[in-house]
């Protein structure tokens, strides 16, 4: 399991991780010997038997081992608290100057902005607002 | 291995013991899901719990460590605040006895306001450089975290209850309710940084729009943090009510539409409340629909009192709501909720011209947070 650490950060523990690469090193050992039984011993059906066995087995674990690696990485990047960008929109009140800059903190709706850059007059903080990119659209 | 398998269907198994493993190991798995399965199943429940609390404990622990730093950076204080906001954040405040329901409203409002007092006072000892707005801003960062704690509490509480007790139904009541659980902590973690930042919030859509009609207008203090102006809208007078902000405030719009009312002895045309609502999946955000009655959430006190007000004088009532997410709701602002304000105040002025005359006075309030909203 996913453990905090002190700094923010998610860290995966120690005996996991080495167990993770004890699997899948016994996977891949169990598919190597299946095979190479496969070929050394063509004719020898109780050897060609356990191959088929191994080879079997050696595929599912490696199956399974991906999955969970797979579920780890998702769960730690889902543990992480997303803040989308936050946009100030300030506009000039006499010439109507648009300008959009990230947030900054102390700004409020409302509040005087600074000076416009292409006339010179004061400016206002219009809006503050966070934009989300379009999901897929809904059937229904 | 086909031909092999082929050979074998016709032999006896007592002539290959192997072929027997996976019979067995069949049989075997029919034994254990048939004395183990609700085991089983309890066993994956508890797991996806466990993931959760992980989850949210991560959250809470996150939310936590940025309420300290922001009351540090703003606030100043002399002392570490870490002990000081633990203790907060055990804060509770007991529901008024309703055995007897008359009179529990007034009841219920003096408990929350002797709560608002305590955590004014609690905010200006950790944070005694914080001006009003970065105070009430503090306050909502705390009460954001606050409800990450006690979320994670009471998924906790289920979960030992759950390995404690070993009861399919216990586990299954909370683990049923997850998603949801976890789309609200994850609306309050966001929630968390917009107040830290005194960004606005989704709630804040109602205090926008008024802030809007208001903006340019002398204002006036009327009630507890709330603030009005009067304007000319479509050749009537009216009077628009907000909190009063850019400090994480919704004031008291009961005691705000109350004043005005009696203020003008009852005179009043109609009265529009817009307030940010829930809506259902598959509705847009930043929908705008009309309606009747105090569109107003909250635990019911100042929707209590405007109902009063209204009755007392046969005011109309109207509403006009901007739909949106739980996490759009406590989370910063969505560009479609800012854009549809201007629908909003449309509606208003539509509303106003057919429903009532030239010269006649209206009350508009604008209801939700105001952070991140002047006026």
């Amino acid at each position: 399991m996913e453990e905090t650490a002190n700094n923010g950060k998610v860290k995966i523990p120690m005996f996991v991780l080495l167990g993770m690469v004890v699997i899948l090193a016994l996977c891949l050992t169990a598919i190597f010997w299946a095979v190479q039984i496969f070929y050394s011993s063509p004719e020898d059906q109780g050897a060609q038997t356990w191959a088929g066995w191994l080879l079997l087995g050696g595929v599912l674990a490696l199956a399974v081992a991906t999955y969970a690696l797979f579920q780890i990485r998702r769960k730690m990047s889902s543990l992480r608290i997303e803040i989308p960008p936050i946009t100030t929109t300030v506009e000039c009140r006499k010439c109507g100057f648009k300008n959009v800059r990230a947030f900054q903190r102390g700004d409020y709706i409302f509040k005087e902005g600074e000076r416009c850059q292409k006339c010179n007059n004061n400016t206002l903080i219009t809006a503050i607002y966070r934009e989300i990119k379009d999901k897929e659209k809904q059937k229904f | 291995m086909l031909t092999s398998l082929q050979g074998k269907v016709a032999a006896s198994p007592l002539d290959d013991p192997l072929s027997l493993i996976p019979t067995l190991f069949f049989y075997g798995i029919f034994v254990v899901f048939m004395f183990y399965g609700q085991r089983l199943q309890m066993w994956v429940m508890l797991r996806e719990v466990e993931n959760s609390l992980y989850k949210l404990k991560y959250i809470k622990e996150e939310g936590r460590k940025i309420t300290i730093e922001t009351i540090k950076e703003i606030g100043k204080p002399q002392a570490d605040p870490t002990a000081r906001v633990d203790r907060f954040l055990e804060y509770f405040a007991i529901a008024p006895q309703s055995l007897d329901p008359a009179g529990v409203v007034w009841k219920l409002e003096h408990i929350l306001d002797v709560r608002e007092t305590r955590f004014k006072d609690e905010v200006k000892l950790m944070a005694p450089a914080a001006d009003q707005t970065q105070a009430n801003n503090l306050e909502n960062t705390l009460e954001a975290e606050m409800a990450l704690n006690y979320i994670y509490k009471i998924i906790r509480h289920f979960y030992l209850l759950g390995k404690k007790t070993y009861s399919l139904y216990v586990i299954m009541q909370i683990q049923m309710q997850l998603p949801l659980i976890m789309r609200e902590a994850e609306a309050y973690a966001s929630a968390l940084k917009a107040f830290a930042y005194g960004q606005p919030i989704g709630d804040g859509a109602g205090a926008l729009v008024a802030a809007k009609l208001m903006h340019g207008s002398e204002t006036k203090k009327i009630a507890t943090d709330c603030v009005t102006a009067t304007v000319q809208l479509e050749g009537r007078t009216a009077y628009i009510i907000k909190a009063e902000g850019p400090g994480g405030n919704v004031g008291k719009p009961g005691d705000a539409i109350k004043t005005v009312i009696e203020e003008n002895h009852g005179k009043i045309a109609m009265i529009v409340m817009i307030d940010a609502a829930l809506k259902l999946e598959g509705e847009e955000v930043g929908e705008v629909a009309e309606g009747v009655g105090a569109a107003i959430g909250g635990p019911g006190v100042d929707q209590f009192k405007i109902e009063e007000s209204v009755l007392k004088y046969h005011i109309p009532l109207h509403a006009v709501i901007i739909r949106e997410d739980v996490g759009d709701a406590v989370s910063g602002m969505r560009k479609e909720i800012v854009d549809a304000t201007d629908t909003a105040i449309e509606r208003i002025k539509q509303l106003i011209l057919e429903r009532t005359k030239e010269g006649d006075k209206v009350i508009i309030a604008g209801i939700g947070n105001t952070i991140g909203v002047g006026q």
